[in-house]
C-alpha cells in the first residue's frame, strides 16, 4: 500500500474538464498530508496530458481507449489501482466518473463515497463530506481500510491549483482490451434549432414546483414580459414539459446570465453546478429549507403562481 | 427477453430530514420511490413493448411499505414484482446491491435497469454495483435503449447535449437518466385493482456487503451565505422583485 492519491481525469475531444484540475489541486494537498504523491491518471489514446500540477502523470495509451468506454476504462483503472495500491482514488461525480467509481468499489471491496464535496486528513485518517439528499444534508464519513474511492462534485475546489505542466509517462494498457462487450458506436452532438440558453442574458427557470405542462405557459408569459427565455431543472425535461436544450445543470447546460429567476426549483447539487455563477439569482420556492436559498441572492417562500401572476400585472 | 428493474425506496426529501445520532432518523421520514426509478421502470416497459418480454420489478423492502410502489409498477406495465424483506431502513447501497444481485442472479435476466442515481447514494449507486457483483457491463446516464439480436443500442448523455451511442452485447446493467418517453400515468383505479389481485413474491435477503464507512456526523449544510428573503403577500413579493429588477435595469 502507498499513500498516493490517484485522480482519474476526464477529457473529451482533447480537452480536460475543469473537475480534473479541481481534483488534482485537492489531491496535492491530501497527498502532502499523507506523505504520498498526487498522481494524475489519463486514460485515452494520444492525449496531450502534460497539463497537470500533479507529482506525476500516468497516461494509459491504447487505441481501444480513444473514446470513453465504461467497460474498457473500468478494466484499465481496476488493473492500475490493483497494481499501484493508492490510498485514495478520486473520480468526478460526473457522467463518466459515475459509471466507474461505485463499480470499482464493488469489484475491489473498497469503500466509496459519492457526492463528495470536501476531503481532509484528520489524524492520518481520511474524512469526506458528502452532499446527500438533494443537498439538504451533509454526511461526514470516514472510509475504513487501506484504500478509499471518492467521487467529487464538480466545482468543489479551485481548478488553478491543479494546472501545471508535469510530463506524463505513457504506459500501455495494463490489461488486454479484446473481447469487450461494450462498443462505442458514435458521438452524439447537441441538437440545434432551439434557442441557446447559454447566451441568454435573462432566464426564467422552472422546476418540479411548476406542477404540470400546462403551467409552463405562465413561465413563458413572464419570460416574454421580461425579455427572457424559459429554462429548467432536469425533472421538467424528463417529464417532457420542455426540450432538453432548455435544461440547466450537470447533465444539461451551464449558464451565467445576468438574471436567473427560479420558480419551484429546490437547488439539488446537480442543478447548482449549472447556474451558481449567475449574476442575480432570485428563487421562489415554498420549502423554506430548500438548498437554493443558500445560493440565491434573493428568495421568497410564496406560491410561485401567485407571484408570477402578480409580476405579470406589474410589468 | 427477461427484463429486470432494480428499484430503491429512499427517504423523501420533500420534508425536513430529522437526525438521530450520526445519521438520518429513518423512523421519522417518509419513504418514496427514487425519482430516477420512475424513468427506469418506464424504459423497461418501453423495451418490453418493442421486443416482447417480461418485466420483473424488484426492490428491498426496508420499512415494510414497498407494496404500494410495486403495485404502481405493475399498473404501469411490469409483469412481476418481488420484494426482498430486509426491514433495515439504514441499509447501504452496497448492501442493497448485494441482496438485489443475489436475487437477480436466479432470474437470469437479459438486461437489468436501475435509476442512474438516488439522493441517498452516499456510498455510490446500486446500478454499477449490481453490474460488478453479476459481472455484467454497465452504462449509466442513459436516455434510450433499443434491443435487437441480443445487443442493446444505448444512448448515453454527457453534459451540454453531448453524448455517445454504444452497442452492448447482453446481458448488461443500464443506469437510466431519462426514459426515451416521459413516464406513463397509471390511473389510481388501476393501481387499486392491482393491489387487490396481484401477488408480490417475497424473498429473504441473502449475501453481505458493507459500505465500509464510519459515520461521524449528519447535518443540514452550514450556509456560507443566505438569500435575502422577501416577505409579505405574493403581491407584495412580486412588487419587490419587479422593483429590484427595474433598479438593476433588468425589467
Amino acid at each position: 500500500m502507498s499513500n498516493n492519491v490517484f485522480v482519474i481525469t476526464e477529457h473529451m475531444n482533447g480537452k480536460f474538464s475543469d473537475v480534473s484540475f479541481e481534483m488534482v489541486g485537492k489531491a496535492k494537498e491530501l497527498a502532502s498530508a499523507l506523505g504520498g504523491q498526487a498522481v494524475a491518471v489519463v486514460v485515452g489514446s494520444g492525449v496531450a496530458a502534460n497539463v497537470f500540477a500533479s507529482d506525476s502523470t500516468i497516461h494509459v495509451d491504447d487505441a481501444a481507449l480513444e473514446q470513453f468506454n465504461p467497460e474498457a476504462y473500468g478494466k484499465v483503472i481496476e488493473a492500475l489501482v490493483k497494481e499501484k495500491s493508492p490510498r485514495l482514488v478520486m473520480f468526478g461525480w460526473t457522467a463518466t466518473g459515475m459509471d466507474i467509481a461505485a463499480w470499482l468499489s464493488a469489484r475491489l471491496g473498497k469503500p466509496c463515497v459519492a457526492y463528495g464535496r470536501d476531503l481532509c486528513i484528520e489524524n492520518n485518517t481520511l474524512v469526506v463530506n458528502s452532499q446527500v439528499y438533494g443537498g439538504k444534508m451533509i454526511a461526514e464519513v470516514a472510509p475504513e481500510g487501506d484504500m478509499a474511492i471518492v467521487a467529487v462534485l464538480a466545482g468543489s475546489f479551485p481548478a488553478e491549483a491543479g494546472q501545471g505542466s508535469t510530463a506524463a509517462t505513457t504506459v500501455a494498457s495494463p490489461i488486454a482490451l479484446d473481447g469487450l462487450k461494450t462498443k462505442f458506436v458514435e458521438a452524439i452532438k447537441p441538437a440545434g434549432g432551439d434557442v441557446d440558453i447559454t447566451s441568454q442574458p435573462k432566464l426564467v427557470s422552472i422546476g418540479r414546483g411548476i406542477g404540470s405542462k400546462d403551467n409552463v405557459e405562465l413561465a413563458e408569459e413572464l419570460a416574454q414580459k421580461l425579455g427572457a427565455v424559459v429554462s429548467s431543472s432536469r425533472p421538467v425535461v424528463d417529464a417532457g414539459w420542455l426540450p432538453r436544450t432548455r435544461q440547466v445543470g450537470k447533465s444539461g447546460l451551464r449558464v451565467k446570465p445576468k438574471l436567473y429567476l427560479m420558480l419551484g426549483i429546490s437547488g439539488a447539487p446537480e442543478h447548482l453546478e449549472g447556474m451558481k455563477s449567475a449574476e442575480l439569482i432570485i428563487a421562489i420556492n415554498t420549502d423554506k429549507k430548500a438548498p437554493i436559498f443558500n445560493v440565491a441572492h434573493y428568495g421568497a417562500t410564496n406560491d410561485l403562481f401567485e407571484v408570477a401572476e402578480a409580476m405579470l400585472e406589474l410589468l | 427477453m427477461d427484463i429486470v428493474v432494480a428499484i430503491k425506496h429512499i427517504p423523501s426529501i420533500a420534508d425536513d430530514l430529522p437526525v438521530k445520532g450520526n445519521n438520518v432518523d429513518f423512523d421519522s421520514v417518509d419513504f418514496v420511490l427514487n425519482e430516477f426509478d420512475e424513468q427506469s421502470i418506464e424504459q423497461a416497459v418501453l423495451v418490453k413493448e418493442a421486443v416482447d418480454g417480461t418485466v420483473t420489478v424488484i426492490g428491498v423492502d426496508l420499512i415494510g411499505e414497498l407494496d404500494n410502489i410495486l403495485h404502481l409498477a405493475l399498473a404501469k406495465g411490469a409483469d412481476k414484482a418481488i420484494k426482498i424483506t430486509a426491514d433495515d431502513p439504514a441499509a447501504s447501497s452496497h448492501q442493497q446491491a448485494k441482496w438485489l444481485s443475489d436475487a437477480i442472479k436466479s432470474l437470469s435476466p437479459d438486461i437489468v435497469f436501475a435509476g442512474v442515481q438516488a439522493s441517498n447514494d452516499l456510498d455510490g449507486q446500486i446500478g454499477p454495483m449490481i453490474a460488478a457483483y453479476l459481472d455484467m457491463p454497465y452504462i449509466g446516464g442513459v436516455s434510450s435503449v433499443e434491443i435487437s439480436d441480443h445487443t442493446a443500442t444505448i444512448n448515453k448523455e454527457f453534459s451540454g447535449g453531448f453524448g455517445a451511442k454504444y452497442a452492448v452485447s447482453l446481458p448488461m446493467v443500464v443506469g437510466v437518466q431519462a426514459a426515451s418517453k416521459p413516464p406513463r400515468y397509471a390511473p389510481i383505479s388501476k393501481v387499486r385493482q392491482i393491489a387487490q389481485t396481484a401477488t408480490i413474491e417475497k424473498i429473504a435477503p441473502s449475501g453481505d456487503a458493507s459500505a465500509g464507512l464510519a459515520f461521524k456526523k449528519m447535518a443540514a449544510p452550514v450556509a456560507t451565505g443566505h438569500a435575502e428573503m422577501l416577505t409579505g403577500s405574493s403581491k407584495e413579493v412580486a412588487a419587490k422583485i419587479v422593483e429590484l429588477l427595474k433598479s438593476k435595469g433588468l425589467a
